[in-house]
């Protein structure tokens, strides 16, 4: 069987300046802190991230944007991290927000092979702006498109050496979309296991999508 | 009782048995507290659960079970877990009853305006434009006016919507204003002490008066 068990250092060392990382999480619930603090340390640059919120005080994603490593950010709130608002009044076009059940999707189609999805949500909003509107049935729809990352940093309680992970509570939240949308997918997790210890039937994402599984703290 | 209370009371006469409800940060969550005898409702949690309970006591608490501000909360029998992608399908599915949100603004459309204002502050739109597309019911729960005492229910919201023609009621500290089918406001209550002039002055659109004109049924 293929190693995936890896250091946070080794795990992180593949990560190219330039990339567009996700990171799950929503809040302070279910982020990777580990592996994104060591982004911050191996000091990688000009980032693009991925995140429903860039954190707030404590998160290490809110560290990362705070340390300079990031370009560009997609989000879908971030009124909890100042350094996003102001790199978003600095230059506009370094921060899009999407609606989050939106993001969601955009994610979730860049990871299921489509090419993007059709959604109610921001017809006669600002959001439609350069979208295209399709009209199904008499009703509305704008046209957003897929979105994949370089990397995505994942959370998750437990894994076994074969990469399947399971999730406990709200912390699924952007992590279990995010994990199928990326080149390189590394999961951080509480504890490691032996395959064949966890019970199929609770498995919240599939190991084969999971190349690199750091323990984190 | 204080304008809060009055206005987190009267939204919880809004919920029926068994109602799916998603709350809103602020006066809409005090609306939990209310509810009517015999009256149970799940509540839908953005960030991925229904069935969200009490908040967590400190020894309870953990990243791993948090409500959309990110506080640690419980999860009540009979609850679920699911990811952000299964939440926003609950959401704009049509899977929740009623959703209660704060405003900056709404209109005689049933416009809402709740998530920027253009050179001063975006927080990002998080899940409500969603929230208000998607659910079967938009509630809106305010303060009447503003901070400055200017009317926050106009003819036509002046900030960026949220969504279009979505709201179909709204529970001030002053009144009950539905908004009809097809746009315009009818004044339906009024909070205790106050009348129907006073909510005319501080309303920023036309109001038709209810024949049914009544003072809120706010329970003690």
């Amino acid at each position: 069987m293929k190693n995936k068990v890896f250091s946070a250092q080794e795990a992180v060392a593949r990560v190219k300046d330039g990339d567009h990382v996700m990171v799950g999480g929503f809040l302070q619930g279910g982020t990777p802190d580990v592996i994104v603090r060591e982004l911050i340390r191996q000091g990688k640059k000009n980032l693009t991230v991925t995140s429903n919120d860039t954190g707030r005080e404590g998160c290490a994603v809110y560290d990362l944007v705070f340390a300079g490593n990031v370009d560009r950010i997609i989000a879908d709130y971030i009124g909890l991290n100042p350094r996003t608002g102001q790199m978003m009044i600095e230059n506009p076009d370094s921060v899009q927000l999407f609606p989050q059940g939106t993001l969601a999707e955009k994610i979730r189609a860049g990871g299921f092979g489509l090419g993007g999805i059709l959604t109610p949500t921001g017809v006669g909003t600002i959001v439609e702006q350069g979208k295209e509107k399709i009209t199904i049935d008499g009703k509305e729809y704008l046209l957003e498109l897929a979105l994949r990352a370089d990397v995505a940093m994942i959370r998750a309680h437990t894994a076994d050496e074969a990469g399947n992970l399971i999730i406990r509570g709200t912390a699924r939240n952007f992590n279990v979309v995010m994990a199928f949308a990326a080149d390189y997918v590394i999961a951080e997790v509480d504890e490691i296991v032996p395959v064949g210890e966890l019970d199929p039937d609770q498995i919240t994402i599939p190991g084969t999508l999971i190349d690199a599984i750091v323990k984190g703290g | 009782m204080n304008s809060r209370e009055i206005i987190a009371r009267r939204v919880a006469l809004e919920f029926q048995d068994g109602d799916v409800v998603n709350l809103g940060i602020g006066i809409p969550t005090l609306a939990a507290n209310y509810l009517p005898e015999g009256v149970q409702i799940t509540l839908q949690s953005e960030n991925g659960m229904l069935g969200m309970g009490p908040a967590a006591e400190p020894e309870q608490a953990t990243n791993d079970l948090t409500d959309a501000g990110g506080n640690p909360v419980t999860i009540l029998p009979g609850g679920c877990f699911f990811d952000s992608s299964v939440s926003f399908g609950l959401i704009r599915g049509g899977h929740v009853d009623k959703t209660v949100l704060g405003a900056l603004e709404v209109d005689a459309n049933g416009n809402l305006a709740n998530w920027m204002i253009p050179g001063k502050r975006v927080p990002g739109m998080g899940g409500a434009m969603d929230l208000v597309t998607g659910a079967r019911k938009v509630i809106v729960a305010m303060e009447h006016v503003n901070r400055n005492g200017s009317p926050k229910i106009l003819q036509d919201c002046k900030l960026p919507l949220t969504a279009k023609n979505r709201v179909s009621l709204i529970v001030t500290n002053l009144a009950v204003i539905s908004v009809k089918k097809g746009g315009g406001l009818v004044l339906e209550e009024l909070a205790p002490e106050v009348s129907a002039e006073e909510v005319i002055e501080q309303t920023g659109a036309p109001l038709e008066i209810s024949p049914n004109l009544k003072p809120m049924p706010i329970l003690d």
